[in-house]
């Protein structure tokens, strides 16, 4: 075994073991067991998908309640309390799309059952619902870039061809098929994860990530000439105009018709 | 590099461990690719679909470990679709069947026993004991098989020989009754022979593409990768797509059309219309290679005969009927399809129809159609088929490069054996029927039987043969390589008293404990995929062979070794009559073993080394069981049928040239493959000077029929108010007996959910994601709403997957077939839906 492999062994090692002494002291001193989900020991992830309506990580900590009852609420079993030494503050909720995603139900009863209103009351359509953002997190596995046809995370999203649309492409290398890349729309991906929780992977390419953490920002001094000409219906300066171009007079052979 | 077996499973745990983690481990993950040097990779076709994709197995210490799409493979170019990526995992769901288990009280067999472990010694004498029990005492009508379009051309050859000659029963039907059959009937009744004239080329040459009822985007995963890279790489491409609602096609349809069911008939006749009236008929061609006729009308919906709708039909009995007629007299018929009237009946705005109309009277516009279950499973899907060639038949766009009609088929080897090999009820090999004398004298002749042997009539097809397993008259029933008690429609009332019938012994041959299995007598545990030495054909006539790679697990084998083991049980006396076998006295005394497989061409190559080019050394569990090379001797005497046989152009290449190829597009002949069928320079048969010959009818010309629309057998009213269509999704393959039990496939598509229009559900106090009852006249489902995702339905519309086990979709789909092909509609029957 190489140097490097047994350091990231013996570490992890550690790491369990310092956390399962801290469950065990947590527990038998306070005696509060719920809350400490196994799953949270070996998370991979740092990322906490908060249920819909809970906004900003920072306002919503400071109305969350910690009273546990959109938890309570969720038909799916989806979300859960965050417990004693999790990296985020305790007794507040959370999903993890890769065990249990967001079913978007349309009468939102966690956020009904809010009492504080830390689940904004005035979310009443689930698809405006911003749990965070889903992004197509590695190229390099992603089945769809190398050419398969997976797709399954695009098939999966509630708001499929909004939220998750497939960019087809030509393959250079098989020469005769397509590459279906898979794009998130920052403008209707809810971040319900039920890409992440459906991708086929070991370890899924697409993941939810929050969404000041995965948004990129376009500078304020440029647009899009494409996106501002379809807005417009037309050029931004219609009166242009074109000289023809002087051809040889020969008759050349028709091209196929081009489509728009 | 040599990797000890435990440092290589020590490589992978600290990969796994690393994974968990979260951490990537450059070192561990080298160190587990290091011991790919020891797996050897062997081709196969994909277990799956009929595009026939081919894949690297990788085989290590008996087991497959990995597989890879073939980079060198012309169809998919080392590309797979989200089933085949997991090919490796399909024969490792825990509850591989290993044993035989027999329904047993008190140590014996009872109907209702339980399951309990048997020897095959058991189980074979006991079902050898009932089929002879049944011919006995009803003759060899009451005995029968239902096959597959999945098994191995081997095996499909081995069941008609044990069926249709041992037997002699033609009560052998494959599961592609319920997925090819219209396909099948449209080819005969038009051009005098099976099979598409075009191969997949044709996607790379194409102007344009109609997609009648075909979701190539989920279905057909790869060759919709290629047609879209035609459509991106050629701006001035076209894709039309039709169907009773918008699927995963629409996302690529210039022209995307929604129709009302049952209308496409419709349309297809507008089309014929838009072409005469617009004097784009290619006369030449029409003139030279076209006859015109007009089929009979009113012809029931193959139904039960006490049926109202039966009763009522005039031609129910003479459903395949037709009459002579002229060019003059189809164009006055098609007149009646106008524009106006088609929009009225269609539901579809104007201007699509005639965009459509006008993509075909292009003559500068080559045209692939391309079709599935949209067309074949329908209750004139027959009819749909005939109608789609007449269309190109007028325009003379055919049989050549980037134009043709195309039969894309669903499994693996619908085509290689379920059609090639002749499993159908009424079909011997290579295109050859049981109701033709010299077809079967020819048929006996290859076998060495004594002239009589096979029977005149056809026998009973997949939905006659639930029927008569209900009715009492098929009594012991062999069931191969399909779950048709999750696919055949009607279970409460047609599938399911039948198998339950006391009257009947059900033997069920599986990988896996399916409902069909659970409701047999006997289960017979069976070897899959690369368990077994096979070969398919997909939908382009490519056949492609693959070496057995790994042994199936416990006493699991292949359908071939039982089907053979089961022969040694019959003798001759036991199921033939004295007339018969006198005619060859030296049959007697002899089982069926004898002469069906021992016949001196069968088993014509002794037991020998299979090694390939790299030196592997590869087992054959039938070779050494049997002591002869039985693949080989079966394929060989198979193939005689194509070179010798009534019907010209299924010539196949020998066994040893599809070992070393990547498959080959029959007729092989020369050494070469043929890539259009018909046209003169592409396709051999075809005589010098003579452009095309449709050479399946003796004068060489196709026939363009003259068919109108008619309604489907049952349609929604005031209360089962909506229309469903059941069908599949790309996650899962047909009844997820594999696909289910990959666990990424399974939590990507768990549950078969019922996609439905939001006003639809809203107007029933539905939300989505609530479960609810979906209930016909013959059974009802529970599944939750979709009002979102893949699949946007009409208003009046609502599709159910059936992949899942938990909600049976097909039974509630009528019993209705069309009466020519006897495939049944999966497409339309009435619904209604309420909260659970």
């Amino acid at each position: 075994m190489s140097d490097k492999a047994k350091s990231i062994k013996e570490t992890s090692r550690r790491q369990f073991l310092a956390d399962g002494a801290k469950a065990a002291c947590g527990a038998a001193l306070l005696g509060v067991a719920a809350g400490f989900g196994a799953s949270q020991v070996g998370a991979s992830s740092q990322v906490f998908v908060r249920p819909p309506g809970a906004g900003l990580d920072s306002d919503f900590l400071a109305s969350c309640l910690r009273c546990g009852q959109c938890v309570r609420a969720c038909p799916h079993d989806a979300l859960n309390v965050a417990g004693l030494f999790s990296r985020t503050a305790t007794g507040t909720p959370y999903f993890q799309p890769r065990q249990v995603a967001c079913e978007m139900c349309e009468d939102l009863p966690c956020v009904k059952a809010c009492p504080s209103g830390a689940l904004d009351p005035e979310l009443t359509d689930v698809t405006k619902a911003r749990m965070g953002l889903a992004v197509l997190i590695d190229q390099e596995t992603c089945l769809n870039y190398l050419g398969l046809r997976c797709g399954v995370c695009y098939r999966s999203c509630p708001q499929i061809d909004k939220a998750l649309t497939l960019d087809a492409q030509h393959n250079q290398r098989s020469g005769k098929h397509t590459l279906f890349l898979p794009k998130v729309h920052s403008e209707h991906c809810t971040g319900c994860g039920k890409c992440e929780h459906s991708c086929v992977l070991e370890v899924p390419a697409i993941k939810v990530l929050p969404r000041d953490l995965a948004k990129g920002e376009l500078g304020h001094h440029y647009r899009l000439g494409w996106e501002e000409k379809a807005k417009k219906g037309e050029s931004l300066i219609p009166e242009a105009f074109d000289m023809p171009d002087r051809m040889p007079e020969v008759i050349l052979p028709t091209l196929p018709e081009v489509k728009p | 590099m040599k990797l000890s077996r435990r440092k290589f499973i020590k490589a992978n745990a600290i990969a796994a461990t690393a994974v968990a983690a979260g951490i990537s481990l450059p070192e561990a993950a080298a160190l587990a690719q290091e011991g790919d040097q020891n797996i050897r990779w062997d081709k196969a076709p994909c277990r799956f679909c009929g595009t026939g994709c081919s894949v690297l197995v990788g085989t290590k210490d008996g087991r497959v470990v990995a597989t890879q799409g073939d980079p060198d493979a012309p169809v998919n170019r080392g590309l797979n679709c989200i089933k085949g990526y997991f090919l490796s995992k399909i024969m490792y769901g825990k509850d591989r069947l290993k044993t035989p288990l027999l329904r047993k009280k008190n140590g014996k067999y009872d109907k209702e026993g339980d399951f309990t472990a048997v020897s095959w010694d058991e189980a074979l004498d006991t079902m050898a004991t009932k089929f002879k029990e049944a011919i006995k005492t009803k003759g060899p009508t009451s005995v029968g098989m239902f096959g597959s379009g999945q098994w191995t051309v081997f095996e499909g050859y081995a069941a008609s020989k044990l069926m249709k000659a041992g037997l002699r029963t033609n009560n052998l039907d494959p599961n592609a009754r319920h997925c090819m059959a219209s396909a099948v009937a449209g080819f005969m009744r038009t051009f005098g022979s099976d099979e598409p004239m075009g191969c997949y080329d044709d996607l790379e040459h194409a102007d344009g593409f109609v997609l009648w009822g075909s979701n190539m985007a989920e279905m057909h995963p790869i060759l919709w990768s290629r047609l879209t890279d035609r459509r991106l790489t050629a701006p001035h491409v076209k894709v039309a797509v039709l169907s009773t609602f918008e699927n995963r096609n629409f996302e690529l349809a210039d022209l995307g059309i929604v129709f009302k069911p049952q209308t496409d008939l419709v349309i297809l006749n507008y089309i014929a219309n838009y072409i005469i009236e617009n004097k784009a008929v290619n006369t030449d061609f029409v003139g030279k290679h076209v006859n015109f006729k007009k089929g009979n009308t009113d012809i029931g919906y193959g139904l039960r005969p006490e049926d109202e709708r039966e009763k009522n039909a005039v031609n129910a009995s003479k459903a395949g009927g037709s009459v002579d007629i002229t060019f003059d007299e189809y164009k006055q018929f098609v007149a009646e399809y106008t524009l106006d009237k088609t929009h009225e009946m269609t539901g579809v705005p104007k201007e699509q129809l005639l965009e459509l109309a006008k993509m075909y009277a292009d003559p500068k516009r080559k045209i692939v159609s391309y079709w599935t279950m949209g067309f074949n499973q329908h209750t004139r899907g027959t009819w749909a088929n005939n109608l789609v060639y007449n269309i190109h038949l007028l325009t003379g766009k055919i049989s050549e490069p980037g134009n043709g009609p195309f039969s894309l088929t669903g499994q693996p080897s619908a085509c290689g054996t379920a059609r090639e090999v002749g499993t159908f009820a009424h079909r011997l090999p290579a295109d050859l029927v049981v109701m033709n004398e010299a077809h079967r004298d020819f048929a006996e002749q290859v076998w060495k039987l004594p002239k009589g042997t096979i029977v005149d009539k056809p026998g009973f097809h997949a939905v006659l043969q639930n029927r008569m397993l209900k009715d009492g008259k098929l009594n012991a029933y062999w069931v191969m390589c399909n779950n048709n008690v999750q696919a055949a429609a009607n279970l409460n009332e047609e599938t399911l008293p039948g198998y339950r019938n006391p009257e009947n012994f059900i033997v069920v041959s599986d990988p896996y404990p399916t409902v069909t299995a659970l409701a047999a007598d006997l289960i017979l545990p069976t070897a899959m995929w690369t368990e077994k030495e096979g070969a398919y054909g997909n939908a382009e006539r490519r056949s492609q062979f693959w070496r057995q790679q790994v042994d199936a697990p416990g006493e699991a084998k292949s359908d071939l070794w039982q089907m053979m083991e089961f022969a040694k049980r019959l003798k001759v006396e036991d199921v033939w009559p004295a007339e018969l076998i006198a005619q060859k006295p030296e049959y007697r005394g002899k089982t069926l073993y004898d002469i069906l497989y021992t016949n001196g061409q069968v088993n014509k190559y002794p037991k020998q080394k299979i090694v390939d080019g790299a030196g592997y050394e590869y087992k054959n569990s039938e070779m050494e069981h049997f002591g002869f090379y039985v693949h080989k001797g079966l394929y060989e005497e198979y193939r005689i049928f194509g070179l010798k046989g009534p019907k010209k152009g299924h010539e196949l290449g020998t066994f040893d040239d599809y070992h070393r190829s990547r498959g080959l597009r029959w007729p092989v002949i020369d050494g070469k493959e043929t890539l259009w069928r018909y046209r003169e320079g592409y396709d051999p048969h075809v005589a010098k000077g003579s452009e095309v010959q449709f050479y399946g009818n003796k004068d060489n010309k196709a026939n363009i029929f003259a068919l109108p629309y008619e309604p489907p057998a049952e349609s929604p009213d005031i209360e089962y108010n909506l229309w469903l269509c059941t069908g599949r999704v790309l996650e899962h393959w047909h009844s997820g007996s594999m696909t289910q039990r990959v666990p990424e496939l399974y939590r990507a598509v768990p549950n078969a959910v019922l996609f439905m229009h939001p006003d639809d559900a809203a107007e029933r106090g539905l939300r989505r994601g609530m479960p609810v009852k979906i209930a016909s006249r013959r059974g009802e489902v529970t599944a939750s709403v979709e009002t979102r995702g893949r699949n946007k339905m009409p208003r009046g519309m609502v599709f159910l997957p059936w992949f899942d086990a938990r909600r049976l979709a097909n039974k509630l789909i009528l019993d209705a077939t069309c009466p020519i092909s006897k495939e049944t509609d999966y497409k339309k029957c009435a619904v209604k839906v309420e909260r659970a």
